[in-house]
């Protein structure tokens, strides 16, 4: 009976969690104009209009371009970031991460108005930069907190062995030491090409007139109705989401499995 | 012989805390120097101002008679063994032997050669294709020392490489490295809280405690001949007693005259004097020179060790010869085995005993 119940809980949990999200994927099969719950049939030309209106491809591209771009250049600088605040004392380092980790809790709105305020302060009309610059700044300490506990966990031994071998610090960095925390750069790096993916307040506040990710985009459409090629949108955002999810739990996994078999040494 | 290196007047400190006070040390070429004091003596901090990792705050390191103070680790013809191994986990054992190599731009096959050569001196091989993660700790403690030894140091700093391994294996590796040492050539630093670890393997030991070194000399002179308590505690258990230097050749301990080697001490100068435990001799009652009743006996193996209570002192005594708890004896020293100390001079050299 216990048995039961726990089983029953637990399914509970996961009908709530995940039963909106194959109800969502489950409409954009069906051919209807609007997203009803009768079955009319499968079809696959919701994911074909997708494709064939320009501003849906041209919202598609502006995400990943994004994406790519922010995670690309948070990672770049994240890492930097971190081997800097390694090298600090220990009370002055721990004064940083807090403040590092104070974005990734405070509202996402705050952060958005914040920003938009900031960029207007300076002068800067609102566009593709900008929403770059916005994406940089939220994926930042999402790096750092994946980067920190792997350096942390190399120490400075290696880069000191190579430097003591006859590598300058540069050589030493690239060849030892980003190796070992390469699982911390890679994982920091999904993790932010997700979160700029799923992004919308900050994307919306921070973007000019004309120019949508994906999530601004459906956003505008469903003021005039929902459509099911909307749902068709989500569920590929959703996919991509969570590819890139099991990307990571796949190279966390395997370096996990490293460790389990150096465990004896 | 020609001093390799030398350290001039090298102070360092962290967080304001004094680790080294203007340290003057020189090694000579070609000899196995043993660094060795209770940690916080200053003995890693040491090696690493030799090895470049640490810059001092004042003083000046000669390599060869050059000034290498401000030289980063790459440009020092010297490599270092570290204590946790330090290999490069993401590369198999004949990449990280081969790290120095490829980076001096030596050709392909120099490189092979090399591999090759320094795993035969460490006893791995074929163990060339082997994932270091994978390798016991011994193993990895052999290719650290392997990939330190193919780029021809002049000097291979050691950095208590054996701490992480257990007594047999350390033992093995002690011997290993003598022959090691033998074999290449080079000057060894080397770096140990073990005092036995010290004794067997170096030519010199630099005894040091709390930034100073305390006695410099060989393992033999160290061992017999301390120079202050601190040594002679640090290395070895002693009997160290209060005496009386009453003329030359002459101490009197507990009330009682003891014949010695010491001399230029005065007369009636308070001394200390070291007696090491395997030195007293016991004996029937009346026969040697002081008489005195056994109070405690372990037995440790190799040896009895006993405490026996004589002349108000409670006298340190190893014998392979049991004498048990209760039991009257006699004690006696052979003079040359009496060591006379000078009684610290302040207050401070006094704490210095006492931390130990």
């Amino acid at each position: 009976m216990k048995k039961f119940g726990k089983a029953l809980y637990i399914g509970l949990i996961f009908l709530f969690l995940y039963l909106p999200i194959f109800t969502l994927v489950f409409l954009s099969f069906n051919d209807s104009k609007t997203p009803s719950s009768t079955w009319r049939g499968f079809t696959l030309k919701w994911f074909r209009e997708i494709f064939s209106r320009e501003e849906w491809i041209e919202a598609l591209i502006n995400t990943l371009v994004i994406g790519l771009l922010a995670a690309g250049i948070a990672t770049v600088i994240g890492v930097a970031a971190s081997v800097g605040i390694m090298a600090i004392s220990r009370r002055q380092r721990i004064v940083i991460l807090q403040l590092t980790n104070i974005p990734m809790v405070n509202a996402e709105i705050v952060t958005a108005i914040s920003l938009v305020l900031g960029f207007a302060l300076f002068g800067i009309s609102l566009s593709m930069g900008t929403i770059l610059f916005a994406h940089i700044c939220f994926c930042l300490p999402y790096v750092i907190l994946n980067v920190m506990p792997k350096l942390r966990q190399t120490g400075n031994v290696a880069y000191e062995a190579a430097r003591d071998l006859g590598a300058g610090p540069f050589k030493a960095f690239f060849s030892v030491v980003l190796p070992d925390i390469m699982p911390g750069v890679v994982t920091g790096f999904l993790m932010s090409f997700t979160m700029s993916v799923d992004d919308f307040v900050i994307t919306y506040f921070t973007r000019p007139v004309g120019i949508n990710t994906l999530s601004t985009l459906i956003y505008s459409q469903q003021k005039v109705g929902l459509r099911t090629s909307m749902c068709a949108l989500s569920t590929l955002i959703f996919l991509l989401v969570l590819l890139v999810l099991l990307v990571r739990m796949f190279l966390t996994g395997r370096t996990a499995a490293d460790k389990s078999t150096n465990g004896g040494v | 012989m020609a001093n390799i290196l030398e350290l001039q007047k090298v102070s360092k400190s962290f967080d304001n805390e004094l680790v080294l006070d203007e340290l003057d040390l020189e090694i000579r070429e070609n000899t196995f120097m043993t660094l060795l004091g209770p940690s916080g003596c200053g003995k890693t901090t040491t090696l690493r101002i030799i090895g470049g990792f640490i810059r001092p705050d004042s003083g000046v390191v000669l390599f060869e008679g050059r000034d290498i103070t401000n030289l980063p680790p790459n440009k020092r013809h010297l490599n270092t063994v570290f204590q946790k191994y330090a290999l490069f986990p993401h590369m198999n054992v004949s990449e990280n032997i081969a790290y120095g190599l490829k980076i001096s731009g030596k050709s392909r096959d120099y490189i092979q050669d090399k591999i090759n050569y320094a795993l035969k001196l460490v006893n791995m091989d074929g163990y060339g294709k082997r994932d270091v993660t994978q390798l016991s700790g011994g193993q990895q403690q052999r290719i650290a020392i392997a990939r330190a030894i193919v780029n021809e140091p002049k000097v291979l700093l050691l950095d208590e490489p054996l701490g992480a391994l257990d007594l047999k294996l350390r033992q093995d590796m002690q011997y290993e490295l003598i022959r090691l040492k033998n074999e290449l050539g080079i000057t060894f630093v080397y770096v140990t809280h073990d005092q036995e670890e010290a004794l067997t393997m170096s030519d010199t030991v630099v005894v040091m405690n709390q930034g100073y070194i305390q006695q410099m000399g060989t393992p033999e002179s160290i061992y017999n001949e301390p120079e202050n308590a601190f040594v002679a505690t640090f290395i070895g258990d002693s009997n160290i007693i209060d005496g009386v230097m009453l003329k030359d050749r002459l101490v009197r301990i507990c009330g009682v005259n003891f014949p010695c080697v010491d001399e230029g001490f005065g007369t009636n100068r308070p001394v200390d004097v070291v007696i090491r435990p395997e030195d007293v001799v016991l004996d029937e009652p009346g026969r040697g020179q002081m008489d005195g009743v056994v109070t405690h006996l372990i037995f440790q193996g190799v040896h009895y060790e006993m405490e026996v209570m004589a002349g108000g002192f409670e006298w340190l005594v190893q014998s392979t010869v049991m004498q048990p708890v209760g039991r009257e004896v006699s004690l006696r020293v052979d003079p040359a085995n009496i060591q006379i100390m000078n009684k610290p001079e302040s207050e401070d050299e006094e704490a210095i005993v006492l931390d130990v």
